[in-house]
């Protein structure tokens, strides 16, 4: 539905997008992940029509959009800090984009959105005396009344608190895929990206590093940098490289791909009995409880350090101190491209 | 510290809350003393009362015209300034571009420059013997000057617009600036462009600060005194320059104080309603970044706005230096040199740059007292939980909505007399000036010892700070820069300060804005040549403690 072509920006000369291409389909969630300064709010801005490309193209049904002006693009789009009209009611301000569109049947669509979101009855209600949930809620139905096209969210949670956050993540893509919305969802906070996203979209230095399924983008990711991002630091680099095989410090594993590093993903490490053939040997270094399961660290001889769980119900968990050994599942031995790859 | 508390507050603070009340002495002599004084004789000139005077006001044809014009010409000025300078502020809070500060600076100059320069100033630009004129006579071979702005309404509406722009560039301004910008951003991803934004969020957004600019402008042009008299002529007066009239040359004290209390009554209504508005311009929110202009039409934006303010805001100023240094056969300095003579014939009683030193003396004495009796009724205004000073804050305000030539008026009536005989104190003129400064000085120091959070002083005092010790390592470091905003401002309105000193001064104590209006009112190049002369001095001393104001202003201080 939306594609996005090689679009370039640069800001006094410094880059801030690099030739990021992207393609939304019809009725996805797509969400822009990455630290601050990674491009994201730029792109989705760029979408918007609030920011100019300086090269590329953005596409609607094949079309591009270039030349629409912002205001008649028909879109969506969510600040973080809500960015609602102080001078109106509750009910003014959801009907502000269905007035500027001409629209004649007002009335019925806002006490549909105020009704899609949880806010029917605060029609007449001031803005500033809402909580911050509450104009969470108005912005989006503010945003959903002209029935957009697309919903652009620029961290729409961020100025909540975390507890808050995890449960109104829930709600707005409940709310998004209700009425079957095509959306492009900015954050930095990975749980938020995993609990809204269809697909995530991981950016850095201005490239997307990689798209796919939150799952997938997890489990399988495809650079050092994805890997670092999601908290995935087993990475040990590749010392020598046989036909299908890596020699690393901490022995040798079988990989498909001429990878200068590897990573030992947390969800493959077993603890194992020290006579196991292949297994790694170390000494644990920290042991932190989670609630239901224990984060351990254990520190091999060459002074590489690997992280992992295990559920809290295990008999036997090791303590700091203690040897330890661990298997490692083969499929998650996973080969990692170096930082920057697009580059 | 902190009156309104019952808590805190141990017996070594007692002492400052009676050296706060001098403030309220102060105002209660100097100006609610004076001002009862007026309504004594215009209610009750004989000792009892008779509405004589004031039916005489009211019912008179003459004196509601004279109120009608007030109204109508401050209401244009007022409408002329915001429509200039909304654009003007839209330029500054959006765009970045070459000389934005430099035409910032310009903007403010022009606000603390005293009304005889700059009435002098446009008189040297688009007088009769101005530098537009002479050009346009050399150039066409004219008999007589084609511009025959002087003494129309004309001319007194483009200056009270050149005064009061900068006040509406900086309040609209600066409000605008720290608008969120996401609010409009939103508003055209809804589909809102061109008018419908201004219309429907921009404007809407802004009204606190256009209602609160609009009431300033119009209080300032309301009481606008010595641009009237300077460039009006008889032909026009305000109610301000016509009690002035009545009082000085009429000797009709009675209407000359019935029309002061009409003033009064309607200046302190719109002060009201003006701090009213102010507080409500106090909202922060995440502020607009200024950047280049983009496109064409955005540069022609920018280009038309600035073509306007270097016009309106230099123009004047350079036409004034130009005025100043040319005779009848080109440059010369001789105007300058003749400040220091007294030629016989003269309408000066003292050689005019006498008064250069006078004026230096009165305000610095003026700063002193002002700084002095703001500080105190700053300190008595940070009582945050006390009623009393919601209701003192528009108190202080008050000598700024009083015009100064009703306070001159008063001084002359009240204070001439016992049990306060000032009339031949040197002090008098400082007092006056000093209550038109206080507010600044308030309004400079107040935001400063508001922003001091109440543990800081807490926990100074736990620490084992005395009270006095508190103030001198917590407080003064923390207030002194707006203490010397304030001083300077109290400098300047001093020096330039001319309404009340026009009643109140002596004739061999001339302060400079009264030499530069007496030279100006007598014919011959020589006075005229004088009068760009001094007014190119007042203007450089204006300029000097403008530009620390702007220094310290940067780092945020002030409310205005």
């Amino acid at each position: 539905m939306l594609t996005v072509q090689g679009v370039t920006r640069a800001f006094d000369g410094k880059p801030v997008l690099r030739s990021v291409d992207l393609e939304v389909e019809r009725g996805e969630i797509m969400c822009l992940l990455g630290p601050s300064g990674c491009g994201k709010t730029t792109l989705l801005r760029i979408i918007a029509g609030l920011e100019q490309a300086d090269s590329g193209n953005v596409l609607v049904d094949g079309q591009s959009i270039l030349n629409t002006p912002v205001h008649q693009r028909g879109f969506g789009f969510m600040f973080q800090d809500f960015a609602l009209f102080p001078h109106m009611d509750v009910e003014k301000n959801v009907a502000f984009g269905l007035k500027m569109r001409g629209e004649s049947q007002v009335q019925e669509r806002i006490n549909e959105v105020l009704e899609l979101v949880g806010m029917a009855g605060f029609e007449r209600r001031d803005v500033t005396r809402l909580s911050g949930g509450e104009r969470q809620r108005v912005a989006l139905a503010r945003s959903l009344a002209p029935n957009p096209c697309l919903l652009m969210l620029d961290e729409p949670l961020g100025s909540l608190d975390a507890t808050l956050r995890e449960r109104l993540a829930l709600d707005l893509r409940a709310i998004i895929k209700r009425v079957n919305l095509t959306a492009i969802y900015v954050t930095h906070d990975q749980e938020e990206a995993f609990a809204i996203a269809d697909r995530i979209a991981v950016m850095n230095a201005g490239v997307i590093e990689q798209i796919g399924a939150p799952e997938t983008i997890y489990s399988r990711p495809r650079s050092v940098f994805v890997a670092r991002f999601f908290g995935l630091n087993n990475i040990v680099p590749v010392v020598r490289r046989y036909a299908g095989q890596v020699e690393t410090a901490l022995g040798t594993f079988t990989v498909n791909d001429a990878a200068n590093t590897i990573l030992l993903h947390p969800l493959g490490i077993q603890l194992a009995d020290g006579d196991t053939p292949d297994a790694i040997l170390g000494q644990i270094t920290e042991r932190t409880f989670l609630g239901d399961a224990y984060r351990l660290e254990m520190r091999h001889h060459t002074g590489i350090k690997l992280t992992f769980r295990i559920s809290a119900r295990d008999s036997q968990i090791p303590v700091v101190g203690d040897s330890a050994a661990v298997m490692i599942a083969p499929e998650m031995i996973i080969p990692l491209a170096d930082e920057g790859v697009g580059n | 510290m902190r009156w309104g508390r019952k808590n805190t507050g141990g017996s070594q603070t007692r002492p400052y809350r009676i050296l706060l009340l001098i403030p309220l002495i102060f105002l209660a002599l100097f100006f609610f003393y004076p001002l009862l004084t007026i309504f004594g004789i215009s209610l009750a000139p004989e000792g009892q009362l008779n509405l004589s005077a004031f039916a005489t006001v009211v019912m008179s044809d003459y004196y509601r015209e004279t109120l009608w014009f007030t109204v109508v010409q401050a209401v244009l000025s007022t409408v002329l300034t915001l429509v200039l300078a909304l654009p003007g502020a839209y330029v500054f809070a959006r765009y970045d571009f070459p000389g934005k500060s430099l035409l910032s600076s310009l903007s403010t100059l022009a606000f603390v420059l005293p009304t005889v320069v700059v009435a002098a100033a446009f008189s040297a630009l688009i007088g009769p013997r101005g530098v537009v004129n002479d050009a346009l006579t050399a150039i066409f071979r004219l008999e007589s000057p084609p511009i025959q702005l002087e003494r129309t309404l004309v001319i007194i509406l483009i200056v009270h617009v050149f005064y009061n722009y900068s006040v509406a560039l900086r309040i609209i301004g600066g409000f605008w600036a720290t608008q969120s910008l996401r609010m409009e951003e939103v508003a055209r991803v809804l589909g809102a462009s061109g008018w419908r934004l201004w219309w429907h969020i921009r404007l809407p957004i802004l009204r606190p600060a256009i209602l609160a600019a609009a009431v300033l402008v119009f209080i300032f042009t309301f009481t606008s005194f010595g641009v009237i008299l300077i460039l009006g002529g008889p032909r026009f007066a305000t109610l301000e320059v016509e009690i002035y009239r009545q009082a000085t040359s009429l000797f009709n004290l009675p209407v000359a104080a019935a029309l002061s209390l009409v003033q009064i009554i309607l200046m302190f209504a719109l002060m009201l309603i003006y701090t009213r508005l102010q507080r409500q311009t106090a909202t922060e929110l995440q502020g607009w970044v200024a950047r280049r202009p983009r496109n064409r039409r955005e540069w022609g934006f920018v280009i038309a706005n600035v073509i306007v303010m270097a016009i309106l805001l230099f123009a004047p100023l350079l036409a004034l230096v130009i005025r100043s240094l040319t005779g009848h056969d080109g440059l010369t300095t001789q105007f300058y040199q003749l400040l220091s003579s007294n030629p016989r014939g003269s309408v000066l009683f003292v050689p005019p740059v006498q008064a250069i030193g006078n004026s230096l003396i009165f305000a610095i004495v003026t700063t002193v007292m002002a700084v002095l009796l703001g500080t105190m009724a700053a300190y008595l205004l940070a009582q945050r939980q006390s009623r009393l000073s919601r209701w003192l804050d528009p108190v202080f305000m008050l000598p700024l909505a009083t015009s100064a030539v009703t306070l001159g008026f008063g001084y002359i009536i009240a204070l001439d007399e016992p049990p306060l005989n000032l009339r031949a104190s040197p002090l008098l003129i400082p007092i006056a000036h000093t209550l038109v400064a206080m507010p600044f000085v308030v309004r400079s120091v107040l935001p400063a010892l508001r922003a001091i959070a109440p543990g800081i002083q807490e926990s100074a005092s736990v620490l084992g700070a005395s009270g006095w010790q508190i103030w001198r390592l917590i407080d003064l470091p923390l207030i002194s820069r707006g203490l010397i905003v304030g001083a300077t401002f109290a400098f300047t309105v001093s020096m330039g300060e001319f309404g009340a000193s026009s009643f109140i001064a002596r004739p061999d104590t001339p302060t400079m804005p009264l030499v530069i209006y007496r030279l100006l009112g007598q014919p011959g190049a020589t006075n005229y040549g004088q009068a760009m002369a001094m007014s190119v001095l007042l203007m450089a001393v204006c300029a000097v403690s403008f530009v620390l104001i702007e220094r310290l202003r940067s780092a945020g201080i002030g409310e205005f």
